[in-house]
């Protein structure tokens, strides 16, 4: 069973496969193949239209089938590995063990944002931006830019205490806990840390990051504490609503998972802490 | 989409704009000191050179403006809004939210008061480089 763990806990061992795992997916063509996905969707969903992996109830579960299937082709590769989750309450800065040259890299340098050191460096040659928007090809990050600060626990826990799931309009301009965690309303979690970060992760083609999925895995993991306290709440809207997905339609790209399929992630793998 | 239910579908969420915009609740709002323009306005064209590049706005055709496909699970138009934007003559995706703000491809987890704010953001992002189609090979 694949248990996902926080990523500060991991061992050296277990980083060390984590990005031989991912430098693999990249070298036989995989990887950008989810970033090819992940920007079509984003460029695709919109307020007004149809919209299913951002901005839209089913946000959370996309991402949940998403980072199943990625995790999958990490698996194929080496059976040991699981996504780790990035907790970036507690782990809050630059300086984090996240950012160290034997796991993620650091910063971008000041002059172009240019990531400098670990295994995803472009002078490190296994990590071409081959998926984007300019004509830049190396990664780049600008942690904590102009003093952004990532969201605090206090924050957090505000919007595991909404109850209601979503709410019309189904969109970023919605109440409800999803879009609060999406982040296009109210403290903003998930979209905050995108900006956080920078780079290519603050854009459309965010997965050349590899912290783009353990940022996605945290989110999916407070969606699971979410559940847990609120147990007579579920997934909205049930039924009938246009652009949507509703409980029991499928989503694209897949066509064969629903969000109600996605509700349970113990089906498909386990938190290292209680979720 | 008819304009009309656009405009009808945005006033709805005029509240909740205003409410986002009083709340301020990013530092980038206070930083960009932006302010949520009334949902229903359309966006003003503009033409200029900001930090040595062209950026230009415009209302565009409502569909196909995209051309290409190459963001693969197109809906072709729609999501621009209408509205067109460009550096250097290169296109920069841009979508309008619900609430009025905008973002762009670059820019995509961050939201701007107007297409121009948006042009900027998008500049100051790119540090001279050059936008290009979706590269996927």
């Amino acid at each position: 069973m694949t248990v996902r763990k926080n990523q500060a806990q991991l061992t050296a061992t277990e980083k060390r496969r984590f990005v031989d795992a991912l430098l693999e997916l990249k070298r036989n063509g995989q990887y950008d193949t989810f970033v090819t996905t992940h920007n079509a969707f984003i460029m695709g969903d919109t307020d007004n239209g149809e919209r299913v992996g951002h901005r839209s109830p089913s946000f959370l579960p996309w991402h949940r089938r998403f980072l199943i299937q990625f995790e999958q082709q990490l698996q194929a590769v080496d059976p040991s590995v699981a996504l780790p989750y990035w907790d970036w309450t507690a782990d809050r800065t630059a300086a984090s063990s996240l950012w160290a040259a034997d796991f993620l890299g650091g910063t971008g340098r000041s002059r172009d944002g240019r990531v400098t050191d670990g295994p995803f460096a472009f002078a490190a040659g296994k990590w071409p931006v081959s998926i984007r928007v300019d004509g830049r090809d190396y990664l780049r990050r600008d942690l904590g830019a102009g003093g952004r600060q990532l969201p605090t626990r206090a924050e957090v826990d505000s919007v595991l205490a909404m109850a209601t799931y979503d709410a019309p309009p189904w969109n970023s301009a919605s109440d409800g806990f999803r879009n609060h965690l999406e982040g296009w309303r109210g403290v903003n979690l998930h979209n905050r840390v995108h900006v956080w970060v920078g780079g290519q992760m603050a854009t459309g083609v965010s997965p050349n990051d590899p912290v783009f999925w353990m940022h996605h895995a945290f989110i999916d993991k407070l969606w699971a504490e979410w559940q847990t306290r609120h147990p007579d709440s579920t997934y909205l809207p049930a039924a009938g609503t246009r652009n949507v997905v509703d409980l029991r339609e499928t989503m694209r790209p897949w066509n064969d998972v629903t969000p109600a399929d996605m509700l349970d992630h113990t089906r498909h793998y386990t938190f290292d802490t209680a979720a | 989409m008819p304009e009309l239910t656009r405009r009808r579908a945005l006033g709805a969420v005029a509240g909740a704009a205003a409410a986002v915009a009083v709340a301020g609740t990013t530092a980038a709002a206070a930083r960009t000191g932006r302010t949520v323009s009334a949902p229903s306005a359309e966006p003003a064209s503009f033409d200029e050179v900001f930090q040595g590049r062209r950026i230009q706005g415009a209302p565009s055709e409502a569909s196909g403006h995209h051309g290409g496909g190459h963001h693969g699970g197109g809906h072709g138009g729609g999501h621009g809004g209408g509205f067109a934007v460009h550096i250097d003559g290169k296109e920069l995706h841009v979508m309008r939210n619900a609430d009025g703000t905008w973002i762009s491809v670059v820019n995509h987890y961050e939201t701007f008061a107007t297409p121009r704010a948006v042009a900027r953001a998008a500049v100051a992002e790119l540090q001279g480089a050059a936008l290009v189609p979706l590269v996927t090979t």
